[in-house]
């Protein structure tokens, strides 16, 4: 049984008091180029030496799950997009499949396939972005502009498929909004085909560089002990050596039919975490070939009137679509009352979604647990005692949202 | 098919390392149980919430994901606080849950048990307004200090477009 640790430090009150005449409050943002989005840090230095860093959140107010309460629930999809803007399809995933389990609803094969194939594209996107700003944090700019120029190609599949680069709100609740365009497959083919070259480029430049060793080897240590304790997922703990994976151990919308291999490593420290990055990457494009060689076919839609909206052109032509469409867009679907916790493995973790329902159109309570939330609380654990230029590196490392963590 | 009567649920899952713990520590602290499109559902006695949460995670089920509560407004108790557990040997979930009622919400923090569950209690505390007893540092996280009410509370009022 794993020893818990209740690290002391988080645990003291949040006002940062100076010591004496040898240490400093820092302020690190609210709105710092090596954050995405606002984040305050209240930082106690002595020297160049941090002896506490106090994370302060709390500044975009989007009252999120407030609003999910008086929506329809296919009205909450495009909502989810916005919680986190470099993994919009994880966040559509999760949440469609707790109303799914709400619902005890079947979800065909290819929609399956089609949701972990976009997923993977996602993983690639977010891991893209989280390589080159990190690296540009450090002050390896070159890596940012590679590192986009792959991602552009992503994000131009994401618009060909769903019409939107980013909010792409292309999951149903039932499976997917549209059929894949005619030659969305080629094209993934084609990114997937030169991606795993792009991968070695990044990490020619960047291992080999002894700059970047030094500035990540023996930083920002987090035990495994700790990294439970304190809620970390994904892959800082996997770097911790804690080998869970809830795509492997856990499997949803049809994980258990692929082949992947999971990184852990045992170093603990900033370093690991780039290495887990960058082997997952390729990781999933072994995943996305799969899928593209294996896509089922066969209806995209679960075959459910009530809660699924008819085609187009059935709607025009059947007087039961033409209700059915109306009774969904003007009242929603009632979902049978109970609660469900779903979680998938996102970039970042642990993505889970709690919903309640009370048996009416509108969820009761839905409640978005982020794994950047629950990582920002290791900060504190992975900072102490090093240098205040380490404290870039790890924000960095656990690849921080700021849209995840406020409400 | 759901099994909702307590005993059955309880006999049906006495397999599960954390009915066993809990059933072996304190048969009372279990108030009700419930499986639901597989997942499991235990209602803790609120007083009894910490110690449970120590129970269950010396059963294995050693990692908190969540904490977290629904308004149940206007019924008492009207709080249900959740907490999603995680067994990452066992690869399995448990939720408790405890109810708290309205007048004066207060339930023990698990903070000694987790840490981790310093951020989610606080957020809590911020958007509904329950306390959580001997937490080091019970302070708003989203709001401003000076804000009035909890927006997550079901009669907390929604001005604007609907």
């Amino acid at each position: 049984m794993t020893e818990f640790v209740a690290t002391g430090s988080l645990l003291e009150p949040h006002v940062v008091e100076g010591s004496g005449d040898t240490t400093m409050v820092l302020n690190m943002g609210p709105q710092h180029p090596s954050t995405h989005g606002v984040l305050r840090l209240v930082i106690e230095i002595d020297g160049e030496t941090v002896l506490k860093v106090v994370p302060d959140i709390g500044y975009l107010h989007t009252g999120i799950e407030k609003t999910c309460e008086a929506k329809f629930y296919q009205q909450v999809v495009p909502m989810t997009d916005r919680i986190d803007y470099l993994s919009p399809m994880s966040n559509n995933l999760c949440y469609c499949l707790a109303v799914e389990k709400l619902l005890e609803m079947e979800i065909p094969e290819k929609a399956q396939w089609m949701r972990v194939l976009l997923n993977e594209l996602t993983r690639l996107n977010s891991h893209l972005v989280w390589l080159g700003t990190h690296a540009m944090d450090i002050g390896a700019l070159t890596v940012f502009l590679y590192t986009f120029r792959e991602r552009e190609e992503i994000l131009r599949i994401f618009e060909h498929v769903s019409g939107q680069r980013m909010m792409t709100s292309y999951f149903r609740i039932g499976g997917l909004a549209l059929e894949p365009p005619f030659d969305f497959f080629d094209r993934v083919q084609a990114l997937i085909k030169i991606l795993p070259e792009k991968i070695d480029e990044y990490q020619n430049l960047l291992t080999g560089n002894p700059i970047w060793v030094s500035r990540l080897k023996g930083v920002g240590h987090l035990s495994a002990a700790d990294g439970i304790a304190l809620g970390v997922t994904g892959p800082p703990l996997r770097a911790s050596g804690v080998d869970f994976d809830l795509r492997r151990d856990m499997p949803y919308s049809s994980y258990e039919k692929f082949q992947f291999k999971v990184p852990v490593s045992n170093d603990c420290d900033v370093w690991a975490r780039y290495v887990i990055r960058l082997e997952e990457m390729r990781e999933s494009v072994k995943i996305c070939q799969q899928a593209l060689d294996g896509m089922p076919e066969g209806p995209i839609k679960a075959d459910s009137p009530k809660v699924v909206l008819p085609d187009r052109e059935k709607m025009k032509t059947q007087m039961e679509s033409l209700i059915y469409h109306f009774k969904i867009v003007t009242e929603g679907f009632p979902v049978p009352a109970g609660e469900v916790y779903q979680a998938i493995e996102s970039p970042r973790g642990e993505m889970g979604y709690y919903v309640v329902s009370d048996g009416t159109a509108k969820p009761y309570r839905v409640h978005m647990r982020n794994p950047s939330f629950a990582t920002l609380q290791a900060l504190q654990v992975m900072c102490e005692g090093r240098l205040l230029a380490d404290v870039v590196a790890v924000i960095g490392s656990i690849d921080i949202v700021l849209g995840e963590i406020d409400r | 098919m759901p099994t909702s009567t307590k005993d059955a649920v309880l006999s049906e899952h006495a397999a599960n390392p954390g009915i066993s713990a809990l059933l072996g520590w304190k048969p009372a602290a279990i108030v009700d149980a419930l499986w639901d499109r597989s997942e499991l559902t235990l209602t803790v006695a609120v007083d009894d919430i910490r110690e449970a949460a120590k129970v269950v995670r010396d059963a294995g089920f050693n990692f908190l994901e969540d904490v977290t509560a629904v308004d149940w407004y206007p019924t008492e108790p009207r709080f249900q606080v959740s907490y999603h557990i995680l067994s990452h040997g066992l690869k399995q979930r448990i939720r408790l849950r405890a109810f708290v009622s309205s007048d004066d919400p207060v339930i023990d923090s698990i903070t000694p048990i987790w840490p981790s569950a310093n951020f989610y209690e606080r957020e809590v505390f911020d958007l509904f307004g329950i306390r959580f007893a001997g937490h080091p540092n019970l302070r708003r996280i989203m709001m401003p200090d000076e804000w009035e009410g909890h927006p997550l509370r079901k009669d907390y009022p929604v001005e604007g477009y609907r």
